[in-house]
């Protein structure tokens, strides 16, 4: 039978197409396998694709469908971003460290989709160890944008976002660390959301900065965001800081009506730097979501603007002490170096890890060391609680606050690559929710000159339902969510 | 980029370097200095904050210290595990020498 344009599909329009048995998992898996076939060369959205694996999960899928057995699920092409780890499938963080990297276990997020009867397609590109904005920092190359080849798909869970965008796979999970799943789906026109801190376990997430790292799905509508969730959250033993909490189905908290719900508006989100674009289409948003019932009022977050400062002392120190771990010793590549023990860590990291992931090696090692730590990491520390303590005020008066998620639409590949702190900028808005812990998503807003806007809503700790239910009503109002790149 | 007035000198690039055993030429030093230093100028606004009085936040998530049982439990399998090492011997990991 024929599907009609697979590109646009999503989870719960396929989910109709396989349990009415007009196609199969198996049939459906095959015509993706053609799609990143035919798009990938130019978009490079994958790392590895697993076609021999998928096929297999794919008749496993169809058995179950047959027998009723399904879940939402079951028989669904998904790609993981290339950080997760994959029971005998390649997991190189983009890096020449991990490049021949065959993981000996499952992350847990992993392992709940496989138990889903999810078909894992393949694995996404990402900037090396997911640290960096664009995709061009990966050490294999550089994601392209659907939208516009020229342009960088952002990052760092580029490949994720540009493979749900240019319909190589139905959804994708990525890491978030200080934007990297919100600011990549913002620029690519899909929904990305980054759960509260605990939700969703890290066990077989590789680490960059653990008191910020959590993994959360990139779609394309918000119906398949919160269902996913559904799948890949709940407690873990594995992830010490997996929180024990009451599992909440998050497709029941989807709701249009917005009556006397409260939504705050942060002013220093609209701050230099913004384009005028981006800016005129959140105010729009704040139109719409007015017409649904929504009060809706200016408020203030005083210490925003200190939050990516924040940031580069925090994500950098953990990095330096969670990255110490790849000496070309036990797996991972090894410099053919003679000498001594020491001569072999220096070169095979010197020669493993790219420009980026060296520089934050560098940076927070320089924090952490002796005679600076309360400067940098304590202070840093210090103001991460005052941050954490001005969201907790917001929420008491407001069910979400709603900002831009990226200031500016994509931009050209190459063209901040030079200057770390202009790319840094990039993460401006993304970054408080990391750094207080809690739930944040971007649903598509808009475009401009052909590229997509974003719009971030961020919910209190563990309040996803009603940052799904802001998401929800503002998408079902407007029609971006369906537009597709012509790829 | 503003790097008149280098914060970290091309010296302690080069201490930082050995603390992170991270093997650096002279042009990587001498770059690293100066977006090292760039970076921490914009990072220095961190001190116009007053927080004399405020505890510092290690985790997002209130997070406890967890405890369980010291249960034995299945391990990965030898074989998968030692796929990955560079130097193999036998059931060993075979390393450079640590003295010259």
């Amino acid at each position: 039978m024929t599907i009609p344009d697979i590109n646009k599909l999503t989870i719960h329009e396929t989910r109709d197409l396989l349990d009415s048995g007009q196609v199969s998992s198996v049939e459906l898996t095959k015509r993706f396998i053609e799609r990143i076939d035919s798009v990938d060369p130019s978009v490079k959205a994958f790392v590895t694709v697993s076609s021999d694996v998928a096929i297999m999960q794919a008749e496993k899928a169809d058995k179950s469908i047959s027998q009723g057995k399904q879940s939402y699920l079951t028989g669904i092409p998904i790609q993981l971003k290339d950080n997760l780890c994959t029971k005998g499938i390649l997991t190189t963080c983009s890096s020449h460290m991990l490049k021949d990297f065959v993981p000996p276990y499952d992350a847990h997020v992993t392992t709940k989709l496989q138990e889903s009867g999810a078909v894992l397609i393949g694995k996404g590109n990402l900037d090396e160890f997911a640290m960096g904005s664009s995709t061009e920092n990966s050490a294999f190359y550089s994601t392209r944008n659907p939208w516009d080849l020229e342009r960088v798909p952002g990052g760092s869970s580029g490949g994720p976002a540009a493979a749900v965008a240019a319909g190589e796979c139905l959804a994708s999970l990525g890491s978030d660390t200080g934007g990297s799943i919100r600011q990549p789906a913002s620029m690519c026109g899909v929904v990305g959301m980054k759960p509260t801190y605990g939700l969703v376990s890290r066990f077989g997430l590789i680490a960059f900065a653990s008191s910020l790292d959590q993994i959360g799905p990139i779609t394309k509508d918000v119906a398949d965001n919160a269902n996913l969730l559904n799948v890949i959250s709940g407690y873990d033993q594995r992830d010490s800081t997996s929180i024990k909490t009451p599992s909440i189905d998050y497709s029941q908290t989807l709701d249009k009506n917005l009556e006397g719900f409260k939504i705050g508006i942060p002013v220093e989100y609209f701050s230099e730097g913004v384009s005028v674009e981006v800016e005129k289409q959140t105010y729009q948003a704040v139109d719409i979501l007015k017409g649904l019932g929504a009060d809706i009022e200016e408020t203030t977050l005083p210490h925003t603007s200190y939050a990516l400062a924040v940031y580069y002392i925090i994500a950098p120190s953990e990095a330096s002490a969670n990255l110490s771990r790849y000496d070309g010793v036990k797996y991972g590549f090894s410099d053919d170096v003679d000498g001594t023990i020491w001569d072999g860590f220096e070169r095979t990291r010197q020669n493993g890890f790219g420009e980026e992931v060296k520089r934050r090696i560098m940076l927070g090692t320089y924090a952490l060391s002796s005679g600076y730590y309360d400067a940098y990491y304590l202070k840093a520390q210090k103001v991460r609680t005052i941050i954490r303590n001005e969201f907790s005020e917001a929420f008491k008066k407001f069910d979400v606050l709603m900002t831009p998620t990226s200031p500016t639409t994509a931009f050209k590949l190459g063209d901040k690559l030079d200057d770390p702190m202009a790319m840094y900028l990039n993460d401006i808005f993304t970054i408080p929710a990391n750094i207080a812990g809690i739930p944040a998503i971007s649903v598509p807003a808009g475009f401009q000159d052909g590229l997509p806007i974003g719009i971030q809503f961020m919910a209190g700790s563990l309040q996803e339902g009603k940052m799904f239910k802001a998401a929800y009503a503002y998408e079902q109002a407007t029609e971006w969510h369906k537009i597709r790149p012509q790829i | 980029m503003k790097n008149e007035i280098k914060k970290i000198s091309e010296e302690e690039v080069e201490e930082i370097a050995l603390l992170t055993r991270i093997a650096m030429n002279k042009s990587e030093i001498s770059l690293m200095a100066g977006q090292m230093s760039n970076i921490l100028e914009n990072i220095d606004v961190l001190n116009e904050v007053f927080t004399d009085d405020v505890e510092p936040t290690g985790h997002s998530a209130e997070v406890e210290s967890v405890m369980r049982e010291d249960l034995p439990d299945d391990s990965l399998k030898l074989e998968d595990v030692m796929a990955n090492a560079p130097r193999r011997e036998g059931d060993f990991i075979r390393i450079r020498p640590v003295l010259e």
